[in-house]
C-alpha cells in the first residue's frame, strides 16, 4: 500500500498532485493568516467547479461523449435547493439527496434520448436540452425568473454551519476528494474499461457483447448526479441561484476546463479548474500592469489562449507532467 | 384573420434571417466537418461594421453594402489564421477553439465600439408601411427583409444546385478527399465557402440590426438557434436548413403571440405573460429533441 504511493511521489506527476493537495488543504489557514478572504471564495469556487469538471470528465474523457449541456446539472441541483428552501425546507439532509436525485433523473431522461445520436448531433442535442432547462429556470416567475433567487443556506443542525466560509470550504474539499476517489475506482473497474473501450471503438465493444448504450447511459447518470452535487454546492456558496448558472457559456467553460487540464486523466479536470480561475483572476491585473485600463479586456488574451490550447496543447496540463502512471 | 396573416409573415421574416445565418453554418459543417461556434461572432461583426460604415457614408444601403465585403474578408482571414488548422481535428478541439474566438470577438467589440449597444435606424425610404394585400398594412422594412432574404435564398439555391462551384461544394459535402484527389483546389474552396458563410452571417446581422439592437453577444444566443436549425434540417443540407428555419420562425412567432393567450385560459394573466416567452423558447428545443429522437440525423441529413 505504502510502497507504490512513495514510488508515485518520486515522479513529477505525483509531486505536483501532492503539492496541489497540500495547497488545497491549507488554503483557509493561508487566507486567514494573510487576511485575504476573497482568495478563499475563489478557492471554494475552484473546488466546486472541479467536482463538476471531474464528473464531466467521466463521460467526456473516459466515455468520449461530448456533452455540451453539463451546466444544466448545476441548475437542477441549485434550483432543487433553492425551491425547497423557498418553500421552507431548509434541512440539508432532505435538500441534498432530492437535488442529486433530480439531477440523476434528468440525466437518465435526456441521456436515454441523446445517446441515440452520434457526434455533432450528440453535442447539439445535449446543448438543446440544457437550453430547455435554462428557459424553465427563467420562466419560474415564482422563483425569481431571469433575476434568480436569494436562498438560505442548507442546514445540517449541530453538524456543520455552512455560513462559515472555512467550514464550507472544507466540506467542498472533502466532497471533491470523495468524487476523485470514486472516479479513480470507476476508471479502473470493469465498468470503466468497457466505457473506455466503447470510446475507442463502440462497434467492437457491441460485437463483444457489451450493451454499450446501457453502459453509456449509466455513466451519464452518474456524471449528472455529481454535476447536481456541484450545483447544490454552488447554490450554497453564493446563497443564490439564477438561470445564469446554467447558461450554455458555463457548459462551454466546463469543457474548456476539462480539455485544458487533460481529458481522461484523474486530476486533469482539477488542474484545469485551477488554471482557468487563476488565469481569470490574474490576467486582469497583469494586463492592467501593461497598460492601465486594459485589464477589463482580459478575454481578448484569454480567447486566443484557448485557441492555442486547442491547436497545440493536446493532452492539456496533465500531459506536461510527464508520463502517466494512473 | 389579418392579425394571424401578419404574424405568419413575421415568422417568415424571422425564418429567412435565420436561414441566412444557418446556411453558412450548415455549409461549413457539411463540407469542412467544422463545428464553428464563432459563426455568431461574424453575425455580430457584420452588424457593428455596418454601424460604422453607415456612420461614414450616412446611408443605410451604402453602409450595409460595404459591410458585406468587409465580413467576407474577415471570414477569409479567420479561416486562414485559425479554422484551416482545425479541419482535421475532432469536434471537441473545434468547440474549444471557436469558443475561444467568441470570447475574443466579444471583447474586441467591447474594446473598439464600447460596452453600450448601438442602434441602426430603419432607413427613411423603408420607414412606412406597405399594403401587401388590400387593407393589410405591413412595415416596409420587414417586408424588405422578406424580399431580400428570399432573393438571397434563391440565389444560394441556384448557386448550389446549378453552378459549377455549387457542384463542387455538393461533391465536397459528400466526400471531400475524393474531390481533392480529382484535382479541385480544396484550400481555395474551403476559403471561399467560409467567406461566403461569413457574408451571409454578416448580412443577417445587418438586416436584423434595425429591428433588434446591435450589442455585444448578440450572436451568441442566435447562434444556438442556428445550430438547432441545421441539426433539425440535417447537417450539410441547404434544403434542410431552409425548411427548418421556416419551421423555427413559425414556432417562435406562435410562441410569442399566441401562447400567452393560450396560457391565460388556465393561468393568471401575470403568470402567463411571464412564462410565455420562456415557454416559446422551450418549444423550439422540444421540437428539435423530437426530430432527433425520430430521425437521429435530422430531416434531410444523410443516414449513417
Amino acid at each position: 500500500m505504502i510502497a507504490p504511493v512513495i514510488a508515485a511521489l518520486r515522479t513529477p506527476r505525483g509531486l505536483v498532485a501532492l503539492a496541489v493537495l497540500v495547497l488545497f488543504a491549507v488554503l483557509p489557514l493561508l487566507t486567514q493568516a494573510f487576511d485575504q478572504r476573497y482568495l478563499l471564495s475563489i478557492g471554494t469556487r475552484i473546488v466546486i467547479w472541479s467536482i463538476a469538471a471531474v464528473s464531466l470528465n467521466m463521460i467526456l474523457g473516459y466515455g468520449g461523449m461530448v456533452s455540451f449541456g453539463h451546466a444544466a446539472f448545476f441548475g437542477i441541483g441549485g434550483y432543487a435547493v433553492g425551491i425547497l428552501s423557498a418553500s421552507g425546507v431548509s434541512d440539508g439532509w432532505v435538500q441534498w439527496p432530492v437535488a442529486i436525485l433530480a439531477a440523476a433523473a434528468w440525466a437518465a431522461l435526456i441521456g436515454a434520448l441523446s445517446l441515440r445520436t452520434r457526434g455533432v448531433y450528440f453535442i447539439m442535442i445535449t446543448l438543446a436540452f440544457a437550453q430547455l432547462v435554462y428557459y424553465v429556470g427563467a420562466s419560474l416567475e415564482a422563483y425569481g425568473g431571469d433575476d434568480g433567487l436569494n436562498i438560505g443556506r442548507s442546514r445540517f443542525s449541530g453538524l456543520i454551519d455552512l455560513r462559515d466560509k472555512a467550514s464550507f470550504y472544507w466540506l467542498c474539499l472533502v466532497l471533491l476528494l470523495a468524487t476523485l476517489w470514486f472516479c479513480s475506482r470507476l476508471a479502473v473497474s470493469r465498468f470503466g474499461f468497457v466505457l473506455r473501450g466503447a470510446k475507442a471503438n463502440d462497434q467492437r465493444m457491441s460485437a463483444l457483447g457489451f450493451p454499450v448504450f446501457w453502459y453509456r447511459l449509466t455513466a451519464f447518470v452518474i456524471a449528472g448526479a455529481f454535476g447536481g452535487l456541484a450545483g447544490v454546492l454552488l447554490a450554497n456558496e453564493g446563497a443564490y441561484v439564477s438561470p445564469a448558472m446554467m447558461s450554455w457559456v458555463k457548459s462551454g467553460d466546463l469543457i474548456v476546463i476539462v480539455v485544458l487540464g487533460g481529458m481522461g486523466t484523474l486530476l486533469g479536470p482539477v488542474y484545469g479548474a485551477i488554471a482557468f480561475f487563476t488565469l481569470e483572476e490574474s490576467l486582469k491585473p497583469l494586463m492592467d500592469l501593461v497598460h492601465k485600463g486594459w485589464g477589463e479586456y482580459w478575454q481578448i488574451v484569454f480567447g486566443p489562449m484557448l485557441v492555442l490550447v486547442a491547436l497545440y496543447a493536446k493532452g492539456g496540463i496533465s500531459s506536461l507532467l510527464g508520463r502517466r502512471h494512473d | 384573420m389579418d392579425y394571424i396573416f401578419i404574424q405568419i409573415l413575421n415568422g417568415v421574416q424571422l425564418g429567412l434571417l435565420m436561414f441566412l445565418l444557418a446556411a453558412g453554418l450548415t455549409l461549413t459543417f457539411g463540407i469542412m466537418d467544422l463545428v464553428n461556434l464563432a459563426h455568431g461572432s461574424l453575425y455580430m461583426m457584420g452588424a457593428y461594421l455596418a454601424w460604422t460604415f453607415i456612420g461614414w457614408t450616412d446611408s443605410f444601403v451604402l453602409g450595409a453594402l460595404l459591410s458585406l465585403p468587409a465580413t467576407f474578408l474577415l471570414g477569409v482571414a479567420v479561416e486562414a489564421v485559425v479554422m484551416r488548422r482545425l479541419y482535421a481535428r475532432d469536434h471537441l478541439d473545434q468547440v474549444l477553439a471557436t469558443f475561444g474566438l467568441i470570447l475574443f470577438f466579444n471583447e474586441l467589440v467591447r474594446a473598439v465600439w464600447g460596452p453600450a449597444g448601438k442602434s441602426i435606424a430603419v432607413p427613411a425610404f423603408l420607414g412606412q408601411t406597405v399594403e401587401i394585400l388590400p387593407g393589410i398594412p405591413y412595415p416596409a422594412y420587414r417586408f424588405a427583409i422578406i424580399v431580400a432574404g428570399g432573393v438571397v435564398a434563391l440565389l444560394l439555391a441556384w448557386l448550389v444546385a446549378r453552378t459549377r462551384m455549387g457542384m463542387v461544394i455538393r461533391a465536397g459535402a459528400s466526400n471531400r478527399r475524393m474531390i481533392g484527389a480529382l484535382g479541385v483546389d480544396i484550400e481555395l474552396l474551403f476559403s471561399l465557402v467560409f467567406g461566403l458563410g461569413a457574408v451571409f452571417a454578416g448580412l443577417a446581422g445587418v438586416m436584423a440590426a434595425p429591428i433588434a439592437s446591435v450589442k455585444i453577444g448578440m450572436g451568441d444566443d442566435i447562434l444556438i438557434l442556428a445550430f438547432v436549425i441545421i441539426v433539425i434540417g440535417g447537417i450539410g443540407s441547404i434544403k434542410g436548413a431552409f425548411v427548418a428555419a421556416m419551421m423555427v420562425g413559425q414556432i417562435d412567432i406562435f410562441g410569442r403571440t399566441f401562447l400567452p393567450d393560450l396560457l391565460k385560459t388556465f393561468l393568471s394573466p401575470a403568470a402567463a405573460s411571464g412564462a410565455a416567452p420562456a415557454l416559446s423558447q422551450m418549444l423550439i428545443y422540444i421540437v428539435m429533441a423530437g426530430v432527433l429522437v425520430w430521425r437521429p440525423t435530422g430531416l434531410f441529413g444523410q443516414r449513417q
